[in-house]
């Protein structure tokens, strides 16, 4: 019998690499580098093409600890929420591969208590960070382009860049030598898109993460995982701006869920709240790795566990 | 693969080279004026070829074989439920949609005392999700040493589900089969050793055999082969990778195959085991198990995998909707709150629920906001203050309260204007942004 021949598919694309932080070598203060992309196959299928970096996982701290956490996952940081550079150790001695610094939005919060918070957490921790603000156009404006003086050669991620709001954190991230995190809802060309306008300022591409949007696991994931499975069949087909990595929140969106919030009142078959959080944000997680993420940012330390086995068992 | 209507036509009558076959071209019988025009029907599939009489038997067996689904759909069956699985089309969600959802089993040993309880709890188990009651689908009961036999009666009698029998000892397999007479479980497995008396039981009781092979592709194929030829059409493939690494690209490949270079070697559902880890199973779930097994029963694993499953097997064509009008929750009278929202079933589902389980009672009018969510059809234009308003005025709404208070999602409190002005005399009020909020809001603001 003729034996049956492994199919494969010739792809000619490939995800553009990116690298995060920089060393006191490239003019930063970073401990080490993280590079993301660099795929010329879909995730993990090692047996028709290369996959050199494993998806990165980022852990988010904020400024102050927020009131808008269920109290498990507050509790997960053992009283590290309390301050924002212990809070970014623990998320390096947790294991995370990066920082996601994000700021509340506050009274306080301005230019030069944004750069406090920077130089607090950038001596805290050695990972190389991504700051976002707080969803405040005006606002992040001004503190995203004071946080990118503040760490000029850093090679941060600034973000996140909408259409609507990009032109200044580019342009912020583009005389200080940092990195844009490109947002759109959900959509192949309005990603595109806004790589193009990003890109059409002068930035390269080496230094555009792209951010498709995603929903949490219940809430709308299927538009995201489709959404992201499209960009990298894209990407690998040879669509040059649908190359760049991809960074999604699926911590921020799995805890917004009544799922992940709700301990009381809720049908028996929902199963042990603090289990079922978990889960909740993990399958999110690794639901959206599947479908091509490169970077994930996640709030609770054993999230980051679970995902992190995932990961190695899928790089092995 | 399905023929175009020119292969088709190659194959009948017309085309053939007995005499007396070809005698009958463009015969008219099959109501169709020639043998070509009933090819392309054929091929569109409007038109049986059991209309023309004169086919033969060779072709007959060609055109059957390539309108066969790429993946035969395998059906067991419990006591009192079935389970089918297969027949996938598209190696993508978004290039069509996913079919069947895969079977969430969850297995028990022989030599475990409580096997029935297990089993009674995933029958027991359900969620209600957007609507939907979403349920486990069967038990696997592996044969571990202690009594097969009256471990699969005991869970037969505890769940009505179908049954994966897991033994490699074909006579193990004979007692479990009588012992699940009745019903038609999947039995597991048929390998390089055992193929032949399993394949002959699998026939003998009209049941799905599992084939097994070890992470070797051909090593599959050549086995479930033998398993067809000796008679068995119902096969489930276990390519026996039990990690992430290698399930995903054996996985991949055989879907693959099966689609894309139409593969009937592997043609089949395949089944997976995830053993207690909720993070494999999802991976399982995305990528193509037909069934997935469990070794734990934790609602707090199943309920995000069911959820899961869900999602990605509802068609991305089509947002599960709910229609649009005037929902009465907990019984309402004239001077109970009135909310609105969107007619996206989450949406829906996410406002109703909190109201409903509150205990409060009000009135929710759902607008047409074409199955989008708040946002998303805020955003598109689908849930401005022009349709709120004619919601409001359309819907009947006006004729069952005795008040003119409207209460609006949080997240397009910036509608607030607009809709005060499309609604003169009406009090518009900003709701919470989270249906969560909602109940405590309705008792510390409305009144
Ligand atoms: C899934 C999704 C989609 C899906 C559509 C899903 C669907 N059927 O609606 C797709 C991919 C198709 C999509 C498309 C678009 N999207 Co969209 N999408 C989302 C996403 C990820 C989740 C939305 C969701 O399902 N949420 C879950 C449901 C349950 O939430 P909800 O409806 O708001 O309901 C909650 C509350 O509002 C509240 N609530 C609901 N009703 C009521 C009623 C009362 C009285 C009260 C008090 C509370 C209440 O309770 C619910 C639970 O708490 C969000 C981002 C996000 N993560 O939230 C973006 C988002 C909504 N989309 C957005 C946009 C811009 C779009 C597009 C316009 C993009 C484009 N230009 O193409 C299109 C528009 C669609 C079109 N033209 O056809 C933006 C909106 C931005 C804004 N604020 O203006 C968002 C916020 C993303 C972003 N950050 O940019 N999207
Ligand atoms: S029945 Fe139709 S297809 Fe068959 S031979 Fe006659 S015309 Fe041709």
């Amino acid at each position: 019998m003729p034996g049956i021949e492994v199919p494969k598919e010739k792809w000619s694309g490939k995800v553009r690499e990116v690298t995060l932080g920089a060393t006191a070598a490239e003019g930063g203060t970073r401990s080490r580098t993280v590079t993301v992309g660099g795929e010329t196959t879909l995730p993990f299928l090692k047996f028709e093409g290369e996959i050199p970096h494993p998806p990165a996982i980022a852990l988010e701290v904020r400024d102050q600890q927020p009131n808008d956490w269920p109290s498990i996952l507050l509790e997960a940081w053992n009283g590290a929420t309390q301050d924002v550079a212990e809070w970014a150790k623990a998320a390096e001695a947790a294991g995370a591969d990066l920082v996601a610094l994000r700021f509340n939005a506050s009274e306080q919060l301005n230019a030069a208590y944004a750069r406090k918070i920077l130089r607090r957490v950038l001596s805290a921790t050695g990972l190389p960070l991504i700051v976002f603000g707080a969803g405040q156009a005006d606002l992040d404006n001004e503190i995203l382009v004071a946080v990118a003086e503040e760490g000029k050669g850093e090679r941060l991620v600034l973000g996140v860049c909408e259409e609507k709001n990009y032109r200044t954190i580019v342009a912020a991230a583009l005389a200080h030598g940092h990195l844009v995190d490109a947002r759109t809802p959900m959509d192949v060309n309005l990603s595109k898109q806004l790589t193009i306008l990003i890109h059409d300022m002068g930035m390269p591409l080496e230094r555009i993460i792209t951010d498709p949007t995603t929903g949490a696991l219940g809430y709308g994931i299927e538009y995201g995982y489709s959404v992201m499975e499209r960009l990298r069949i894209a990407a690998l087909q040879g669509d040059t701006m649908t190359q760049q990595p991809m960074l999604v929140t699926p911590g921020e969106e799995a805890w917004r869920t009544k799922e992940a919030r709700a301990a009381e009142g809720v049908p028996a078959a929902w199963g042990d709240y603090v289990e079922r959080a978990i889960n909740w944000e993990v399958l999110t997680a690794s639901t959206l790795i599947q479908s091509g993420a490169d970077i994930v940012v996640l709030r609770h330390p054993k999230s980051l566990q679970r995902v992190r086995a995932m990961i190695n068992a899928l790089m092995s | 693969m399905a023929l175009t209507g020119l292969q088709i036509y190659k194959l009948l009558p017309a085309s053939s080279t007995k005499p007396e076959v070809k005698a009958h071209a463009n015969c008219k019988e099959c109501g169709y004026p020639t043998c070509l025009a009933f090819a392309m029907k054929l091929a569109a599939k409007q038109a049986e070829l059991s209309l023309c009489p004169y086919v033969e038997e060779e072709s007959k067996r060609q055109l059957e074989e390539s309108a066969a689904p790429p993946i035969r759909l395998i059906t067991i069956a419990g006591s009192a439920k079935k389970l089918e699985v297969g027949n996938e089309l598209v190696l993508y969600r978004h290039e069509k949609t996913f079919y069947h959802p895969p079977g969430l089993f969850v297995r028990v040993k022989d030599t475990q005392p409580d096997a029935a309880q297990v089993a009674e709890a995933v029958a027991a188990y359900s969620v209600d999700y957007v609507g939907m009651s979403l349920t486990l689908d069967g038990v696997a009961v592996e044969a571990a040493g202690g009594d097969f036999a009256s471990t699969v009666a005991a869970v037969k009698a505890a769940c009505p589900f179908p049954l994966i029998l897991m033994t490699s000892d074909p006579a193990t397999a004979e007692a479990g089969l009588k012992a699940a007479q009745g019903t038609m479980p999947l039995l597991w497995a048929a390998d390089a050793q055992n193929w032949q008396a399993m394949a002959k039981l699998a026939a003998q009781y009209k049941v799905p055999l599992v084939v097994l092979a070890n992470g070797d592709l051909n090593a599959l194929a050549d086995l479930a082969e033998q398993v067809k030829n000796a008679g068995v059409e119902d096969i489930v493939l276990d390519p026996g990778t039990r990690g992430y690494a290698d399930s995903l690209a054996i996985f991949t490949q055989l879907r693959r195959l099966a689609l894309k270079k139409n593969e009937r070697k592997v043609g089949y559902p395949l089944i997976a085991f995830a053993g207690d880890d909720a993070t494999l199973a999802a991976q399982h779930i995305a990528k193509y198990a037909g069934f997935i097994v469990l070794d734990r029963f934790d609602p707090a694993m199943v309920y995000p995998l069911i959820v899961l499953r869900a999602n990605l097997f509802t068609d991305p064509q089509k947002p599960i909707q709910v229609l649009p009008g005037v929902y009465e929750i907990n019984k309402p009278g004239p001077s109970d709150p009135l909310m609105i929202t969107t007619n996206f079933s989450i949406t829906y589902f996410s406002v109703a629920n909190e109201v409903e389980s509150s205990g409060l009672p009000g009135w929710l009018l759902v607008a047409d906001a074409e199955g989008m969510s708040v946002l998303t059809a805020w955003a598109a234009g689908k849930f401005d203050a022009e349709r709120i308003a004619k919601t409001v005025k359309t819907t009947g709404i006006e004729q069952k309260i005795n008040h003119k208070r409207l209460i609006i999602p949080g997240h397009v409190a910036v509608l607030l204007g607009e809709i005060e002005e499309e609604l003169p005399g009406w009090e518009i009020n900003v709701g919470p942004r989270e249906a969560v909020d909602l109940p405590n809001y309705l008792k510390t603001r409305w009144g």
